[in-house]
């Protein structure tokens, strides 16, 4: 009787899944949420910086859209965002989490270096660029297979196999930085060290990456949507046992997929270290590894969502730009409260909070489904007894057995019924108080709005006439008024 | 809903290519229209970057500039950003771009190329005596006079607490938090030890490096290793507030740099050096205003007021160091005393007579320029930023 109890205990909130919204709905929901989003930053803003919203998201467009080397570098920067996030859509939709792209995009950036340090001045250009492109996906799809494989047959943690796999391929930056440049400075130049090896420009220095990505999008899209691969990469990430069952090799698929997110990030490694920088510092990644995982997530996976999702980080990043800060502070609380917001809505638009009386009316209708259970178990129990017995003593003794189970049902169902009735009445003595309060804190609510006004009517007639011989004693007298009644709302 | 969202995804990208060109170059020079810009590598809360930015902002306020004439860009890291950072300042009309961590150069002599018309200068550079770009310009001060006096300050400290009988005079052992085992770091240590050594003839120095410009974590925890190997006074070569924390903490006397740390080491902090960089932003901007050509290679001097030691603490400093740095702030002055006297210190047992410095960065790391005549180092003379990259007896450096 007593875990019947606490079975009804509820608690006041809880979440369930939400029916699904229509599209409509949602993409409506979903563009008021990303305004709202970047009111609230204009706000903050406001407070934070002294720049008005208006301006605020002004200089924002202004930090992306100003310049057409503006527009090129925001193309540039989405497309490798966008380029390692496409990399952790398959190991996340099989539920691997690859926290460890920021150092497969190091590894690649370091093969390329290594190609163009080692090569660059011994061979032909073009095939020092062959070496670099195959060098740098070779790597990045190597550090992503190690702990793929180290999960698929003996099962490790991959989350942290991954991030630790970062700090190593840090460490080898370093390392061979230390190595090549002999003066100890720790900077590595692309004329001096890497005997000014680029890959080729297509048109300008942009759009070589931008170009690269759009193929790889467009691949992404068509790989996990319509291939047998993606197919078999989202069974492994619903039920590795159901994979099985319908005979996917589930190794294979977990070290096939994370050679692909892998390879994908090397690509980005290539791009940054070969097409972009020239050079590859432990900061070449620059956390974008850890960003693209919000960026895949968010864009559920979909790569021409993740479109969007990362043009809104780089559109965040960029932007804050011609603030002139001289403090990262701020643009750090801009982009997280923005994602909060963003993810909030995301959130809302699958699942609901119900508040817990809903939830008693469905409990007052569950005792008697406890209690059938129940008797269904004392059947059952009694049924096992009277098996040795003849079959008719059998059939009397359930009959028996479920008579003596229908007084305890009852029992339970009335205390039952008690308890939610009187949890109901305390939740609408709860919910009572809580209108009281509602109702007394919007009358505070409405005198402070009315006190404001006064207020702000008063200063706006100072402003209008500032010579007035009458006015100001006027509204000193005005304004005395008011404290007054400021100080008799306190007193209250 | 798919074919939507692409739509719309594409439509992004087309509006992003079509808004926009409103790149303009800035043509005047009169002090109402110049524009400066500065990169940072990092922001505020890096001394190194908050002793750019405070200089930045003085040196526009003593010439009259007004809020919009200065353009300051943060946390711009040493790589193709920085480029593209000196490309949109130049894009948005700026007379000056100036940038100043190190690794900056190559992506600023870069962007040099591209804007012939806009003054590119870069602070701690090696490149500008070299490359050949009528429009990038290198600049430094001669920070190890600055460092030498911080090296007096310590030194005085050491010869207090000897005489205390705190320690011996074989335990006057310093410890140096440096960044890199590059050129910069070592001038910057060995000038202050050389000025501990004219204190305590005695003291022995053991430098660890922590490999990045700015690693907080590190820089702490290397100034806390070289602190339980027993070193009794602690220096820094490296941007974040590690190390001066670290000695607060263990209540270990620290000489600082870049700027004064009094208020994080109140019981610890004696003196700080620092390169004051408005002399050199006020020159640049000057010789933009009156259409002079602004100097390949520019060295700060005590004399320029360029390099600075501040804010002596007086509750921790031993008694006398005030008087004492005047009288070498006079000899420096003078000329009558040269950091690197070759009689000062010995390399491997032996007096250095001559010695072949790396002067012209050619990758090649092939020293060419004799820096030792007269009987001293010229450090900064043949470039402005630091050569002096010998390991001299009495310091242990530690690269592993």
């Amino acid at each position: 009787m007593t875990k019947t109890e606490r079975k009804v205990h509820e608690p006041l909130f809880h979440i369930s899944k939400r029916d699904a919204v229509s599209w409509k709905r949602a993409l409506l929901v979903r563009v008021i949420t990303v305004l709202g989003a970047f009111l609230v930053s204009g706000i903050l803003s406001w407070i934070l910086i002294g720049v008005d919203p208006f301006t605020f998201i002004g200089k924002l467009f202004e930090g992306i859209f100003g310049t057409e080397r503006r527009i090129w570098v925001m193309l540039r920067n989405l497309s490798i965002l966008l380029c390692i996030a496409l990399a952790l859509a398959p190991a996340f939709k099989m539920r691997f989490w690859n926290i460890g792209a920021e150092g497969q995009v190091l590894m690649g950036g370091l093969a390329t270096a290594i190609c163009m340090y080692y090569l660059g001045d011994k061979l032909p250009e073009p095939v020092v660029w062959l070496c670099m492109i195959v060098a740098g996906i070779a790597a990045g799809a190597l550090w992503a297979v190690i702990p793929a494989i180290f999960k698929a047959f003996w099962n490790t943690n991959e989350t942290l196999f991954t991030l630790m796999m970062n700090y190593i391929a840090m460490q080898l930056v370093s390392f061979f930085t230390n190595v090549w440049v002999k003066d100890g400075s720790g900077t590595l130049k692309n004329e001096t060290h890497l005997h000014g090896i680029m890959l080729p420009q297509l048109g300008n220095m942009y759009l070589l990456p931008i170009i690269v990505v759009a193929l790889l999008t467009a691949g992404m899209f068509v790989y996990l949507k319509y291939s047998k691969h993606g197919y078999e990469l989202s069974v492994v990430g619903e039920s590795e046992n159901t994979a099985r069952y319908i005979g996917i090799d589930v190794k294979k698929v977990i070290i096939r997929t994370m050679a692909v997110s892998g390879a994908i990030c090397g690509v980005a490694g290539l791009l940054l270290t070969g097409a972009i920088n020239g050079t590859v510092t432990t900061a070449t990644a620059g956390g974008q590894g850890f960003t693209a995982i919000i960026v895949s997530w968010l864009g559920k996976f979909n790569p021409l969502y993740m479109i969007l999702t990362s043009f809104l980080v780089v559109f965040l990043d960029r932007g804050m730009v011609p603030l002139n800060l001289t403090n990262d502070a701020f643009s750090a609380i801009i982009t997280g409260i923005v994602f909060f917001i963003i993810i909030g809505c995301e959130f809302f638009l699958s699942y609901q909070i119900k508040r817990r009386h809903e939830k008693a009316q469905t409990v007052a209708a569950e005792p008697a489904l406890i209690a059938e259970t129940q008797g269904e178990a004392r059947q059952i129990e009694g049924a096992e007894t009277t098996s040795q017995t003849a079959e008719a003593t059998a059939q009397e003794e359930t009959q028996q057995g479920e008579e003596r189970a229908q007084t305890p049902e009852e029992e339970d169902a009335a205390l039952l019924r008690k308890i939610v009735d009187k949890t109901g009445e305390a939740l609408k003595k709860g919910a009572d108080a809580v209108a009281d309060t509602a109702k007394k804190c919007a009358q505070k609510v409405k005198e402070g709005a009315q006190r404001c006004k006064a207020f702000l009517s008063e200063k706006f007639r100072r402003k209008d006439k500032p010579q007035g011989g009458e006015g100001p004693a006027d509204e000193t007298a005005e304004t005395k008024e008011t404290e007054k009644t400021d100080g008799e709302d306190k007193a209250e | 809903m798919k074919k939507i969202l692409a739509i719309a995804a594409s439509a992004v990208l087309a509006a992003s290519m079509v808004v926009g060109f409103a790149g303009c170059q800035g043509g005047g020079v009169s002090k109402d229209e110049i524009k400066v810009g500065f990169i940072f590598l990092h922001d505020e809360t890096s001394t190194y970057d908050k002793n750019f930015i405070d200089s930045a902002k003085e040196a526009a306020k003593n010439l009259g500039l007004k809020d919009g004439q200065i353009v300051l860009r943060t946390n711009v890291p040493e790589d193709d950003s920085c480029y593209e950072a000196a490309a949109d300042l130049a894009d948005s009309g700026c007379d000056i771009v100036f940038a100043d961590s190190f690794g900056h150069e190559s992506h600023i002599l870069k962007a040099a190329r591209e804007f012939p018309d806009v003054e590119f200068c870069h602070a701690t550079g090696t490149q500008a005596h070299t490359a050949g770009v009528d429009n990038f310009h290198n600049a430094f001060a001669e920070i190890y006079e600055g460092r030498y006096l911080a090296g007096v300050a310590a030194g005085m400290k050491l010869e207090e607490m000897i005489e205390d009988g705190k320690i011996t005079a074989a335990q006057a052992k310093m410890g140096y938090v440096g960044a890199f085992p590059y050129a910069e770091v070592i001038s910057g240590f060995t000038s202050f030890y050389l000025g501990a050594k004219s204190i305590v003839p005695e003291v022995t120095m053991t430098v660890r490096y922590t490999s990045s410009w700015y690693d907080e974590v590190a820089e702490k925890n290397t100034a806390n290793s070289l602190i339980n190997e027993g070193c009794v006074l602690i220096s820094q070569h490296a941007d974040s507030l590690g190390a001066p924390s670290a000695c607060e903490e263990a209540g270990v006397p620290n000489v600082s740099y870049n700027g004064s740390t009094k208020s994080t080491g109140p019981n610890t902090y004696i003196i700080s050096s620092r390169v004051n960089w408005t002399p050199y932003f006020e020159y640049m901007i000057n010789c933009v205003l009156n259409g002079e050509e602004i100097a390949t290679d520019w060295v700060g001097t005590l004399e320029t007021n360029s390099v600075q030691i501040l804010d002596l603490n007086t509750d921790v400093a031993a008694e006398g160091t005030q008087e004492k740095l005047d009288e070498v702030m006079a000899q420096l002055k003078a000329g009558t005393l040269k950091v690197f006297n070759t009689d000062s210190f010995t390399v491997k047992g032996k007096k250095l007579d001559s010695y072949l410095a790396d002067v012209d960065d050619a990758g090649d790391y092939v020293p060419e320029t004799e820096a030792i005549s007269g009987g001293y180092f010229h450090e900064s003379e043949y470039r402005s930023a630091p050569y002096f990259d010998i390991i001299i007896d009495g310091i242990t450096s530690i690269t592993t």
